[in-house]
């Protein structure tokens, strides 16, 4: 700032620029320090990415494309294939979906059409809690409690009637041991029902109420109402907060490790026991030993990221439409 | 049948149905809150917070476990939050019309639903691997990983609550941005983030996946962060996969402690952010 005032002018008038020089580079410091950070957010997930990759070169080098339809998994003999690992997480998922969005769209439209204003909160609100319950908890509650009871009542029952069905009755099959992947993708759906409902709710509540009033004034039921007008109003959103969920599911870790069983065979019966890439990761990643075993263990990491990182990046992408339909 | 008759048999049988999913949903929870409660409750003694975690067959509590959980949660946040605040600043005040500011807020939805098994893992590449040990620093930077998005969401969602007038009013004073911001619109916004914080707790104390490669596990005290340190849900996860009857007991006591702690955190997060001077 030296040389910005003629000569001869006032000390104050001098100081003046500098002071306001100054007051600009803290502003830029300040601007500097948040976007650095925005930029470390930014950095952090390729740095995720990398170190994953790295990770899992000597895998990847020793086993290529055949680690995904490998389905050996030999620590001994240092054979390891992601087949079961990635079919276990894909399964135990879809069960987890099939249970949890009828019933998530089912609470959304309770929470909506039915529930009388002063109740909508506090039930929401349980609900949500749902979401707040570590997954450990999940886990434990789920080998002792739930276990049990699937065992001695749901799975017996699955036995006798869908597991009597020709073709179909094969997933149905074998002793009910109560722990296995059916267990697992209960748990999982329980896990994935609070967002899909809270998702849910929140867009049943953008469909503008003069459509759903002409709906009824023309005589349309509840039912109709949420069939015709709603669900097609408000069908990418709900799609976002499935796909939501369903990126949760698939990286659960904690409750799926107490109760799926823990098994490298692909199991034809949905009782049976299973592994998932999450669940192999908690159960051997400190035990392995050997650089392979190691890599083989986080290349099978890397390909959970990937899977999540397509799912949450549809969903996020469903969501962001949204938004943007909604600011128009 | 009548088409009007069936209409409202279908009516009635779908919304006989949503009752039944609200009413599946809060049966879980309550089932989940009551058997923490019949089963941890005994367990929830004295002893539990005045002991080590013992070897199988003996008396014992899980003081250990708990120290290191509110440590290392406690650095955690410490260390989470102010970065989180940052970057929701930059997204809500300074990111608006640039092309940084929608990528970095995608990247941020992703890190907050991604695995946090993977968060873990990344730890363990990059602090674990070149250190040589497992350490409870590693499980804080992990946990702190998993604050970052949390905070960041929160922050930015408060921060866009401020009405604009508060800033073009301090702006007309002559008040330079950095000062409008922290001196004005975090004071207007204190509630929502601290909120944020608070959600992040609840979301870090139950954290068990990325703690397994990182901080690890310690049978004994150990107040060194910077070696394996004991912490509640690795220690529950241990014990209830044991075969031993005290071990699980202690399990179930541990997980009501952390269950009931986050659950509260979240009642007094919502609380707070109802008493907001700007809400949703």
């Amino acid at each position: 700032m030296t040389g910005a005032g003629p000569a001869g002018s006032g000390a104050g008038l001098e100081a003046a620029p500098r002071r306001l020089g100054r007051l600009r580079l803290e502003d830029a410091l300040f601007r500097g320090t948040t976007r650095a950070f925005a930029v470390g957010v930014l950095l952090l997930l390729l740095a995720v990415m990398l170190s994953l990759v790295i990770g899992s070169i000597p895998a990847i080098s020793k086993f290529g494309f055949g680690f995904l339809w490998e389905q050996r998994w030999n620590p001994v003999k240092e054979i390891f294939g992601a087949l079961p690992a990635i079919y276990g997480t894909l399964i135990t998922s879809a069960i987890a979906m099939v249970i949890a969005v009828p019933v998530g769209l089912g609470i959304a439209l309770f929470l909506t059409e039915l529930c009388p204003p002063w109740l909508r909160r506090p039930i929401g609100t349980l609900i949500e809690l749902l979401a707040a319950i570590p997954s450990i908890i999940y886990g434990i509650w789920g080998l002792f409690v739930l276990a049990p009871v699937l065992q001695s009542t749901v799975q017996p029952a699955l036995v006798s009637t869908l597991g009597a069905l020709p073709f179909f009755g094969a997933l149905f099959a074998g002793p009910p041991l109560g722990l296995g992947i059916l267990t697992a993708g209960f748990i999982l759906a329980v896990m994935v029902l609070p967002f899909i409902a809270a998702v849910s709710r929140d867009v049943f509540v953008t469909v503008p109420p003069v459509l759903r009033e002409s709906a009824y004034g023309i005589g349309a039921t509840t039912a109709e109402v949420v069939r015709d007008i709603v669900v097609p109003y408000t069908r990418v959103g709900v799609m976002g907060g499935v796909m939501l969920g369903l990126g949760r599911a698939l990286g659960e870790t904690m409750a799926v490790t107490f109760v799926i069983g823990n098994s490298h065979h692909i199991a034809t019966s949905l009782l049976g026991p299973g592994t998932t890439i999450s669940a192999t990761l908690a159960n051997e990643f400190t035990e392995a030993v050997g650089d392979l075993y190691t890599s083989s263990l986080i290349e099978l990491g890397l390909i959970l990221f990937v899977i999540t990182f397509i799912v949450l990046a549809a969903a996020r992408l469903m969501l962001m439409r949204l938004e943007q339909q909604a600011a128009k | 049948m009548t088409i009007y008759a069936r209409r409202r048999t279908v009516n009635f049988v779908i919304l006989t149905l949503s009752y039944a999913a609200t009413a599946a949903g809060l049966i879980v929870l309550f089932m989940i809150l009551g058997s923490l409660l019949w089963n941890g409750v005994p367990a929830l003694g004295a002893t539990l917070f005045t002991q080590t975690t013992p070897p199988p067959g003996s008396q014992g509590g899980l003081l250990n476990a708990i120290f290191g959980s509110v440590v290392m949660t406690a650095a955690a946040t410490a260390f989470g939050t102010p970065i989180g605040i940052l970057t929701g600043t930059y997204l809500a005040e300074f990111g608006r019309g640039s092309q940084l500011a929608p990528v970095v807020r995608f990247v941020n939805d992703i890190l907050l639903s991604a695995p946090s098994i993977i968060i873990g893992l990344f730890v363990y590449e990059v602090m674990v691997v070149p250190m040589g040990h497992f350490s409870a620093w590693a499980g804080v930077v992990a946990l702190a990983i998993i604050v970052i998005p949390v905070v960041v969401r929160t922050t930015e969602n408060v921060l866009v609550l401020v009405p604009a007038s508060l800033r073009e009013a301090a702006s007309a004073l002559g008040t330079p941005q950095w000062k409008v911001v922290v001196k004005v619109i975090y004071r207007a916004a204190v509630q929502g983030m601290l909120t944020g914080a608070m959600l992040a707790v609840a979301r870090i104390a139950g954290e068990t996946a990325p703690l397994l490669f990182t901080a690890l596990n310690n049978q004994f005290w150990s107040g060194n962060m910077n070696g394996p340190m004991a912490n509640l849900p690795v220690v529950i996860f241990q014990f209830a996969m044991s075969p031993y009857a005290d071990w699980q007991v202690l399990a179930w006591g541990g997980a009501a402690l952390i269950t009931f702690t986050i659950l509260f955190l979240n009642i007094l997060a919502r609380w707070v952010a109802s008493r907001g001077s700007f809400s949703q």
